[in-house]
């Protein structure tokens, strides 16, 4: 899901690399983040428009369910927040120009949001030449660490290698690839292959569709003639509905080849079915019915402010958590200079909805704990398994000894 | 075996798909030289129909069949307003028709989008067209997919229902005599710019017809007109303008080649194989698989 960004992505990302240099070389004395008077402003940076919309949108909501709270609560610093929100509009070089908006005419503290890799690999040098901080709500492929962006989504060893561990212990000897073509899932099938040769677990088949592709007869033909253990699915958008719909046409039951899918949350499962996706599983830190006081609160609050019917979902919750983590930096440096965050960002804790997350500041990723669920026929995820505790960021997975000869 | 049957078995059903897909283009586009982009938001239109009649009706079977002629219905008459409102007035003016039909598709897409909501709406299938039947049991048990039977027979009654309504029927014989000389009709007392509407009306209604039946095998959003009407379109050139008996062949013919690509290669690189393969064969036959040139248009 991190990277829902295309071939098209790629492409772009060379032309703005550019175009973000330029505007930025151009006054690299940073505009100093406005904190005078009683009210601190912050950026909201998200997709209200475009493809990502659907998924962005609902980013948004959550990061200004946390900043209403925060203020009801007296604000940060005796400040109260105040959110700037700008569309990306799903397009990489708008991310960013709004991010350069942000920083230099607003002169926001802090900024929160983006989506996809590409739209993230896009603002990373506005706020590293800039010095100003990004927190970024999502699930990506790793490999990946800014001085400038706290992660607060999963790394992969926080949900694709725990998601094999799982497997592992289900006595699952073999299993099948499935993915939409393009960097997320092909750096995530490297990462499982790896793990898999080192494991003793048989991949049997890697398949690949285009983004968008809604074709899937052929590909659980082969899933099915192959008789793995189980599928790895990392599609993404509109194909894992078209997948789903074509496997349960195969006779291929979450019982005979369960599917675990890394990019189906509580929202898309809305979109595909429960018809079709009862039993089969998914991996992230978070799901709507994770137990816990901060989870009933959270979720209560958002469904008060945005609807009964509206599930929160990983990405919803990580942002939410984004914002208290940041006003925990803030208040322990008592200042908003982005230098003193970051060097008060290290052991900072919250109770989050997911549980306990702990900042790691030396990757300025968070400690999260990894779940498995099952996807129920009511639509929700129950949790069948998770790691016990939280498990410490490891972005290029050094601590794992057969992933040395990745990236 | 099982293998090579259940990949034709495949093939033949991606076949029929495009062949629903294309079925209605091949009247407006190919007998009528319309080039409609708003015919994948035709199709669209025949899904919503489905998500909204399950909506009052539960029994999803029943919602399926009924489904089928309002979709017909509603598509239609929305391909009849176009027809009136904006393509009558562009009949010698192709390239204008496309833009203004591409305008019109985005609308189309916005106005779903703020009707339903910008995610997918999901239908449920009927119990008995999730499963499959068993074609040959045994350990390596060869299965075809009720959906997938489903479609292919729909398709080939579209396919019948159309080709004796041109072939046999007085309207069908006047749409004939207009693509054949459209002036001539007229000194003839054929009201052409009616019979231009009934058979926008009849090709946009095929597209509601196939929007129904895509509800079985893939999403139903906003945007799932744009990803089919370029294929519609290949089926179409590659068939021959005008031709129906084009259309048929080749839309199975790629559905086939479609599959076997996919499962010797990947499905990113049959992609690419089957369009290369396409512009081979333009390279060669210019004109399509049949020319427009017979007399015949059935």
């Amino acid at each position: 899901m991190a990277g829902a960004a295309a071939l098209t992505a790629v492409v772009v990302l060379s032309a703005c690399g550019a175009k973000t240099d330029a505007e930025g070389g151009s006054s690299d004395a940073a505009a100093k983040a406005d904190t005078s008077g009683d009210t601190v402003k912050v950026g909201l940076l998200n997709s209200l428009s475009g493809t990502m919309a659907i998924s962005e949108v609902t980013v948004r909501d959550s990061l200004k369910l946390a900043i209403d709270e925060i203020n009801a609560s007296g604000g940060v610093l005796g400040k109260k927040v105040k959110p700037i929100s700008e569309d990306g509009a799903s397009d990489w070089p708008t991310f960013a120009e709004k991010a350069n908006k942000l920083i230099k005419e607003d002169r926001v503290t802090a900024t929160f949001g983006c989506w996809t890799s590409a739209s993230r690999k896009a603002v990373k040098p506005v706020f590293e030449k800039n010095k100003s901080l990004l927190f970024y709500p999502v699930q990506y492929e790793g490999l990946e660490e800014s001085p400038y962006i706290f992660y607060t989504g999963a790394t992969t060893n926080q949900q694709i290698v725990p998601a094999l561990d799982y497997l592992k212990s289900q006595g699952k000897k073999s299993i099948y690839l499935v993915g939409s073509d393009y960097v997320f899932p092909r750096t995530a099938n490297k990462i499982i292959k790896a793990y898999a040769k080192a494991n003793g677990m048989k991949v049997l088949g890697e398949d690949y569709a285009p983004l968008g592709s809604t074709e899937f007869s052929t590909i659980a033909n082969k899933v099915k003639a192959a008789k793995a253990d189980a599928v790895f699915n990392t599609l993404n958008g509109d194909s894992n509905v078209a997948f789903f719909k074509e496997y349960k046409s195969a006779g291929l039951t979450a019982k005979s080849m369960p599917v675990v899918s890394v990019s189906i949350a509580e929202e898309e499962v809305k979109s595909i079915g429960s018809q079709y996706l009862a039993g089969q599983l998914t991996a992230w830190n978070y799901y709507q019915t994770t137990a816990g006081e901060a989870n009933t609160k959270f979720v209560k609050a958002y469904k008060a402010k945005y609807g009964q019917d509206k599930p929160t979902s990983d990405p919803m919750e990580a942002a939410y958590t984004s914002v208290y983590l940041w006003k925990a930096m803030v208040e322990k440096a008592k200042s908003f200079d982005p230098e003193k965050v970051k060097a008060a960002s290290d052991g900072i804790t919250f109770d989050a909805p997911e549980g306990e997350v702990t900042v790691d500041g030396a990757s300025q990723h968070i400690y999260k704990t990894a779940r498995i669920g099952k996807i129920g026929t009511d639509g929700l995820i129950e949790q069948v398994w998770d790691s016990g505790k939280a498990i410490k960021p490891d972005p290029y997975l050094k601590g794992y000894d057969w992933a040395s000869g990745l990236s | 075996m099982t293998v090579i049957l259940g990949q034709t078995f495949t093939g033949i059903s991606i076949g029929a798909v495009l062949l629903l897909i294309a079925l209605g283009l091949s009247l407006t586009f190919g007998q009528m030289n319309v080039i409609n982009m708003a015919h994948g938001e035709f199709i669209m239109a025949g899904a919503y129909t489905t998500y909204v009649l399950q909506k009052s009706i539960s029994s999803a079977g029943l919602s399926l069949l009924v489904a089928l002629p309002v979709a017909f219905l509603v598509a239609g008459a929305l391909g009849a307003l176009l027809e009136w409102v904006l393509i009558r007035r562009l009949y010698l003016r192709p390239l204008d028709t496309l833009l203004v039909t591409w305008g019109v598709s985005l609308m189309l897409q916005q106005a779903a989008r703020d009707i339903f909501g910008a995610p997918n709406v999901q239908t449920r299938a009927p119990d008995l067209l999730t499963g499959n039947i068993t074609v040959i049991g045994g350990d390596d048990p060869l299965t075809f997919a009720n959906s997938r039977l489903f479609i292919l027979g729909l398709a080939i009654a579209a396919v019948v229902a159309l080709s004796l309504t041109l072939r046999l029927t007085p309207l069908g014989r006047r749409i004939r005599g207009v693509v054949q000389n459209r002036d001539l009709a007229e000194v003839s007392g054929i009201s052409t710019s009616r019979v231009d509407r009934t058979a926008f009306f009849i090709g946009s209604g095929l597209a509601g017809v196939a929007g129904v039946a895509l509800t079985l095998v893939g999403p139903i959003g906003p945007t799932m007109g744009t990803n089919i009407i370029i294929d519609a379109f290949l089926v179409i050139v590659v068939g021959g303008i005008g031709q129906l008996k084009g259309t048929v062949i080749v839309a199975f013919v790629l559905g086939v080649l479609q599959s076997v690509l996919e499962y010797s290669t990947t499905v990113s690189v049959a992609k690419v194989l089957v369009l290369v393969a396409i512009v081979a064969f333009l390279q060669w036959r210019p004109q399509g698989l049949y020319t427009l040139r017979t007399r015949s248009l059935v």
